[in-house]
């Protein structure tokens, strides 16, 4: 029965299958010392609740920076981008080169003195002290429930790849690896967090990058790539990243067209992601000094500009090699590309560096998560409505339980990750309806000081209403006819969100009482603390330490990308 | 809801603490421990190990790239040691 079963499926497609010795487990089991080891040791330099919430905000700006790029680099990035590359070919660089790297640039360059100088532990208590409670509770609220959300999708995407590759049942994974993120990270706080995601992105890299090398060699390098993708379903369409994306004609495996990916992704979604995600932010406010702070993302974007040759690539090389990608059985989703990879070709040895990469990387993605879901629930909630003026024992206790009931709301919420066959789509929908409204907020809110307290709280709540709306419309065809959880949809429903809530923010507030500019010192453009930098360091002020030089960089970069990829 | 009424420390110590704990080294000393064990199973492995990847010996080479990384990082750790910043 089980034979004609295996028989069955190889005439359709190929079968996920890892071979793994004694020796990759060995590998897999190193990396867990090491990270258990780093919780306990990281427990002993915590002695307060900044310690354990921002690490003492004392860390040096590379370790931040890779922080900031691995903090990103679970699910998300390489099943979700792997998946991405693999149907919707190169043009998927635009989640990098468009919808991540310029949002990055504009974080350390123009957004960090408002939230370092601001001395501000969270994103939510920006929005405190800019606006009100109402806004600041709402935030709050909503930031903890998507966070959880989305770590569960790094759980489930965890266990799905033990479970495809080495035959470990779904529960045994979620329950292990939540195991594990729940002892480093409520022993070791957040620096036991960033210090596992600088040493994952190595091992990510070591697995993944001779992965690539070996996958293109395999295919005839980069010449036989591109024959054998012109082949494909995908044709010479999957081989350019801005062709095909007209108005109205739009013949590009994304299905979108320029504006959809230029402000839907580019500038609601991915400045939204990038600059107001807590998760991320964080990394930068545990930096040492202003300095540092800033650099964080500048330092990050360097990496993330390069990270498609191990995500994309791979998926274009599975494309072509894996036979019946993208079909309906589990083994054959386009999540599994770099799995099915793994398995064609990795050898003993070298499949146990990929496997701990692919392992450290969900696990990142939970602990990223789970560290700014701790913070918020602890700062912005706990202690802004439940206990003020506890010693700061009892906001570090209260930030341990609350570590505790975040792993566990997120092994509960990791199935909710299973109805979508493309993780990164699901996580679209959920940042478009969390994340686009707080941008036009934030962006509103920072640069224009007549925006009032009740304004900000109505175009959070409209804006978040409208991206809700809208992605019901759409899964019911109702008004729009998009692939339910398309690409496209997560794109548009971005730009109505941000529409709506800039509209509502305006108009809300030319009604009502502006704050003094007293009361925004330190928080808006023109009013910066100039006086906020606390810890200087000599060292800054070498030229290759300048924010706009590194940003500059960055952005000379991706526009060259973009032209050669055109 | 600060660090400053923490006991002082004797600053040697502290270093030492900080040094043991740097993420260069545990960085350093993962990837050149992998990197041994890749360069061993690409020399002695069996033909499926040397072949496997299209013909590669990846275990052989992507052992050296991780051994030389681990060794710059500890060189890295070694020759400028964290310093204990004066604050706090």
């Amino acid at each position: 029965m089980l034979r004609t079963g295996e028989q069955v499926i190889e005439e359709e497609g190929a079968v996920l299958k890892l071979d793994v010795s004694a020796l990759d487990y060995a590998i897999v089991a190193a990396y867990f010392v090491v990270v258990l080891g780093i919780g306990f040791v990281a427990r002993l330099t915590i002695k307060s609740d900044l310690d354990f919430f921002l690490s003492g905000r004392s860390l040096p700006a590379w370790v931040t920076g890779l922080a900031f790029v691995a903090a990103n680099l679970g699910a998300l990035e390489i099943l979700g981008q792997a998946a991405n590359g693999a149907q919707y070919g190169i043009a998927s660089v635009h989640y990098y080169w468009i919808g991540a790297v310029p949002a990055m640039v504009f974080l350390g360059i123009v957004m960090m003195p408002f939230y370092y100088g601001a001395k501000v532990r969270s994103v939510p208590e920006y929005l405190r002290l800019r606006f009100n409670e109402a806004t600041h509770f709402f935030n709050s609220m909503t930031f903890a429930v998507a966070t959880v959300l989305i770590s569960g999708v790094n759980l489930y995407a965890l266990a799905l790849i033990l479970h495809l590759m080495l035959g470990w049942s779904t529960s045994i994974s979620i329950l292990a690896a939540a195991a594990i993120v729940l002892v480093y990270i409520t022993l070791g706080g957040l620096t036991s967090a960033i210090y596992n995601e600088v040493l994952q992105f190595f091992i990510i890299i070591a697995g993944l990058l001779p992965l690539m090398l070996v996958a293109l060699h395999s295919v005839g390098g980069v010449d036989g790539l591109k024959d054998k993708v012109k082949a494909s379903r995908l044709g010479d369409g999957g081989l350019h990243a801005w062709q095909g994306l007209g108005i109205h004609h739009h013949t590009n495996p994304l299905g979108s067209d320029w504006i959809g990916v230029v402000f839907g992704l580019g500038f609601v979604l991915g400045f939204g992601y990038w600059t107001t995600n807590f998760a991320e932010v964080q990394r930068a406010l545990s930096a040492n000094n202003l300095s540092a702070a800033r650099r964080t993302p500048l330092i990050g974007a360097y990496p993330k500009i390069f990270i498609p040759a191990v995500t994309i690539v791979p998926g274009l090389i599975a494309l072509v090699t894996v036979k019946g990608l993208g079909g309906s059985s589990t083994d054959l989703q386009y999540n599994t590309a770099i799995p099915h990879l793994i398995a064609n070709l990795l050898p003993e040895g070298m499949l146990g560096i990929a496997i701990t990469g692919l392992i450290a990387a969900f696990m990142a993605g939970v602990a990223a998560n789970v560290t700014a879901f701790n913070t918020v629930v602890t700062y912005d909630l706990v202690q802004a409505y439940v206990a003020r003026d506890r010693s700061p024992q009892y906001y570090l206790r209260v930030g341990r339980l609350v570590t505790i009931a975040g792993i566990l709301i997120s092994v509960a919420t990791a199935f909710i990750a299973k109805g979508y066959s493309n993780i990164m789509n699901y996580i679209q929908t959920l940042f478009s309806i969390f994340n686009a409204p707080l941008f036009a907020v934030f962006i509103i809110a920072m640069f224009w000081r007549r925006a009032t307290a009740w304004g900000g709280f109505f175009a959070l709540v409209a804006g978040t209403a409208a991206a809700y709306a809208v992605n019901r419309l759409a899964a019911y065809h109702t008004i729009f006819h998009f692939p339910v959880a398309s690409v496209t949809s997560s794109f548009w429903q971005a730009i109505m969100a941000f529409v709506v809530c800039a509209v509502v923010l305006v108009v809300v507030s030319l009604v009502t009482t502006p704050k003094t500019n007293e009361q925004l010192q330190g928080l808006v453009w023109g009013l910066t603390n100039t006086d906020a930098e606390e810890h200087p360091d000599e060292r800054d002020k070498l030229w290759w330490r300048s924010p706009y030089l590194l940003g500059g960089g960055a952005i000379v970069l991706i526009v060259i990308l973009n032209i050669i990829f055109i | 809801m600060s660090s400053s009424d923490a006991p002082p420390i004797d600053r040697e110590a502290q270093r030492r603490a900080a040094n043991r704990f740097d993420i260069r080294r545990l960085i350093g000393g993962l990837l050149t421990l992998y990197g041994i064990v890749l360069i061993i199973t690409g020399i002695v492995g069996d033909h499926h190990v040397k072949t496997k990847a299209a013909g590669i010996n990846i275990d052989l080479w992507g052992g050296i790239g991780m051994l030389i990384v681990g060794l710059l990082m500890l060189f890295w750790a070694f020759s400028r040691p964290t310093e204990v910043p004066e604050h706090d």
